[in-house]
């Protein structure tokens, strides 16, 4: 399958970095197996593959996280070994993490100059400053330097991000999933700041799942599947087709063609709502909406300006200041969680399946049955009937297809996908009026994101009314039936496919129209 | 009551009574405020107290001198702190579980060996001490110059402690480096600082400083040991750390605070003998309690106070 590794490997000088048969298991799983990259100065190069295909894993080891069993890294060169993020800082290697790691409280300086080697102990900020705002300025960044960097907007952050690579005089510049958390807009400009980091001759590695992004800016491409790598290549010569096949070792559909479904009665009313975030600020301003039975109301928006909180207080685990909630004209605002999803049949797939979603260390079985772990066949008089949920629990995974070794596994050992996948089981056992689903392609890779696509399809095609928030575009895109779009706790009144376009949406995304 | 007040030597005396019964109480804060500061939340506070006062006591028996004694007392507070830091940092374990341990140990095994080495009575003798020294000129402002600079060497040493914390944790590299590792371990590790070695030092230090609260409390206040001599004193502490909102300075004006209360529940005690003691005593803890109360809402702890941190471990896996 290593094509590529024999042919280019010839010329080490060639290369920048070079990666040679990096080996790393993690117990019995081979997370990268003699995996080989090939960069060169000053190009962009994309490392595509699913979850789970290894990316991560291989740059924890470029950047000293994670020591290889196997294989070596070849800098300008020279073999390196790379201890700890202190050694792949000081040999030009910085990394842009998924997460950020940023302090939330401290200033864009402050994120800066931690862990720099500074002479003396007093810490000043002058020079540090100085050089910041040339390198911002540089780089056309308009980052405020003195706020807390948790008030920056999620771009701005990122490019603090990048700020602090570029004030450790970093040349290899990791980025890992760098768009997941940006609009379209600040998508774009994001990739004119690779385009400017790539002419000062940065060299920069694009972890990603994203096809398009891939076609756009990158020179190269690798492409990463089950620890393995498929194929190196300039971008030149790859078509987006290719590299989904590639990727994911079959061909995707990339559009889920909704048949139109017809349309019933209002079943989910919203008018006025009005309630604050975890911080008692003002998180969703007089938001109405309505969805019909078997539509899919799209709500699009870039994270934090009020999808959590809409999606809360609808369930009910957030207390609403003002506003009405209103199932099938009868008034549900003041109602508990409980009579929500039993008597309603509301269900609710949450934005962060980890914390809301699971009990990660309780079995597949036992959070099968969370919802309803009261009522017949799960429970009689009082005890829990550990066979039924046993028995329950394995048809739901056969039918959803979740992968596992065995239902009494705690969830954690799972992957993302399929935790995800466990979560829309448990949801959708029982016959659904409402779904609110929240995020729920978040982080998850191709193969994942259609399984979960259809599953909306075919809950709209059950005459169920889903509420499907997104911060991706391209996914509401695909399935919704209206869109609207939340920004700063308002959202937008609702508008058909056909009346708007994805530019026009955007716009809205970010504030603007 | 007013009659209690009615003079300037009586308010002048009551101040340093209170002070007095505060200064325990700052270095234990301190002490408390860095490891929070630094990721790690220290209850063990009241045993690192002890523990001090216990090897002071043993030093100055020893040694004859109270200088003896702070040597003494501090190895214990830093032995206290190793055992908090190796399985709180190194093994991961459950911090709140760690300091009541420590703590439970701390009566135990101070009461045993004092038993041992004091032959068989509960507290020492007589111990030597430190004295008040006046410092000349600042002495002689009103008021404050007698409660504030008529103390001894330790509250001295408290005072410089306050300031000095407060210059490093906000106007030095190391500082900043204590405050990523307590606000976000994975940024601190990614940005090249040791989380263990960050934490492992605030920790030790953070023992060695709490102990000199307990050899205040041998050295100054009572000149002689007795069992759990801290009497709750780490605990309070612990609130004050949070009504100063971990930052020295307020961390010292919250221990004064607390410090004043006792010293009027100890007016109290004297002017109402037809009460129970009892009620009175309980007034500084009553104060601690309002405090938090007060505060709910309005402070932050650092972000990562209390979770252990471990390369590759998400938080979410880290808490339980």
């Amino acid at each position: 399958m290593s094509i590529a590794s024999n042919g280019l490997l010839e010329n080490r000088m060639k290369y920048k970095l070079v990666l040679d048969h990096i080996t790393k298991t993690f117990g019995a799983l081979k997370a990268n197996d003699e995996v080989s990259l090939h960069a060169r100065k000053g190009s962009v190069h994309a490392i595509l593959g699913e979850n789970g295909a290894g990316k991560s894993t291989l740059m924890n080891v470029l950047y000293g996280l994670y020591r290889p069993d196997k294989g070596c890294i070849v800098l300008n060169g020279r073999e390196v070994r790379i201890e700890n993020p202190g050694i792949a800082l000081d040999l030009g290697i910085g990394m842009v993490h998924q997460n950020f790691m940023l302090v939330g409280r401290f200033t864009a300086i402050e994120n800066t100059i931690l862990g720099t080697k500074i002479k003396g102990i007093h810490l000043s900020l002058r020079e540090p400053r100085k050089r910041l705002l040339e390198l911002s300025d540089s780089f056309g960044f308009e980052i405020d330097l003195d706020q807390p960097v948790w008030k920056l907007p999620v771009g701005m952050q990122q490019r603090v991000e990048i700020l602090k690579l570029l004030y450790h005089n970093v040349d290899i510049l990791i980025l890992d999933e760098p768009t997941s958390v940006l609009t379209p807009n600040e998508t774009q400009q994001f990739f004119d700041v690779i385009l400017k980091l790539k002419a000062t001759g940065k060299t920069i590695l694009l972890i990603t799942h994203k096809l398009g992004e891939v076609m756009t800016v990158s020179d190269y491409v690798t492409v990463m599947r089950d620890g393995r790598v498929i194929t190196e290549m300039a971008t030149s010569e790859a078509t987006t087709q290719a590299l989904a096949r590639l990727m994911i070792g079959r061909d995707v559909l990339f559009d889920v063609t909704p048949e139109q479904a017809t349309h019933g009665e209002n079943v989910l009313e919203v008018k006025g709502l009005c309630a604050v975030n975890d911080r008692g600020l003002p998180a969703l301003d007089n938001v109405s909406f309505e969805v019909k039975a078997g539509e899919i109301l799209g709500i699009a928006g870039v994270d934090g300006n009020g999808q959590t909180e809409l999606a809360e207080t609808i369930v009910g685990l957030r207390s609403l200041s003002a506003g009405k909630i209103l199932v099938d004209q009868v008034d549900y605002t003041h109602v508990s969680v409980s009579e929500r999803r039993h008597r309603a049949r509301i269900g609710y797939v949450p934005e962060d399946r980890q914390r809301r979603g699971l009990a990660l260390d309780h079995t597949v079985a036992q959070n099968m049955m969370l919802s309803s772990y009261n009522k017949p066949p799960f429970a009689r008089r009082g005890m829990l009937h550990l066979k039924e949920i046993r028995h329950q629990a394995e048809i739901l995974v056969r039918r959803y297809d979740v992968r596992l070794h065995d239902v009494g596994q705690p969830v954690r050992e799972l992957s993302g996908g399929n935790q995800q996948k466990l979560i829309i089981a448990r949801e959708l056992r029982e016959n659904l009026k409402i779904l609110i689903a929240a995020q729920p392609t978040k982080g998850l890779d191709v193969g994942a994101i259609e399984f979960v696509q259809n599953t909306i399809v075919e809950q709209r095609a059950k005459g169920t009314a889903v509420v499907y928030i997104s911060t991706e575009l391209e996914h509401l895109l695909a399935v919704c039936d209206y869109i609207s779009v939340i920004f700063r706790g308002h959202l937008t009144p609702k508008m058909s496919l056909g009346e708007t376009t994805s530019e026009k949406i955007g716009l809205l995304m970010s504030g603007g129209g | 009551m007013s009659e209690t007040f009615s003079n300037l030597n009586m308010v002048v005396d009551f101040l340093s009574t209170g002070l007095r019964l505060s200064v325990p109480l700052v270095f234990a804060a301190l002490a408390g405020m860095l490891c929070e500061r630094s990721g790690i939340f220290n209850i063990a506070l009241e045993g690192m107290i002890l523990g001090g006062a216990f090897g002071a006591a043993v030093a100055t028996f020893f040694s004859g001198t109270p200088v003896g004694g702070i040597f003494g007392g501090m190895l214990c507070g830093i032995i206290a702190g190793a055992i908090l830091a190796y399985l709180c940092i190194s093994l991961c374990v459950n911090q709140i579980v760690v300091g009541i341990t420590i703590n439970l140990l701390a009566v135990g095994f101070t009461a045993f060996l004092s038993r041992i080495i004091f032959e068989g009575q509960g507290s020492t003798l007589d111990l030597p001490g430190f004295k008040a020294m006046a410092i000349p000129l600042l002495y002689s402002i009103p008021i404050v110059g007698v409660v504030l600079f008529r103390q001894d060497v330790l509250t001295y040493l408290m005072y410089i402690l306050v300031g000095i914390l407060f210059i490093v944790i906000f106007k030095t590299k190391w500082g900043l480096s204590v405050r990523a590792v307590g606000e976000n371990p994975a940024a601190a590790d990614t940005a090249g600082i040791s989380v263990t070695g960050v934490r492992y030092l605030s920790v030790l230090t953070g023992g060695a400083l709490a102990s000199l609260g307990g050899c205040y409390l041998v050295l100054t206040q009572v000149n002689l040991f007795s069992e759990h001599m801290s009497a709750g004193k780490g605990f309070i502490a612990l609130a004050a750390i949070a009504l100063g909102r971990w930052n020295p300075i307020g961390v010292f004006l919250a221990c004064l605070l607390f410090g004043m209360f006792d010293a009027l529940q100890l007016r109290l005690q004297f002017s109402n003998p037809n009460v129970p003691y009892q009620f009175f005593a309980m007034l500084p803890y009553v104060a601690a309690i309002l405090a938090l109360v007060g505060i709910i809402g309005k402070v932050t702890p650092p972000g990562a106070t209390g979770i252990p941190y471990k390369r590759g471990m998400s938080r979410e896996q880290a808490i339980f």
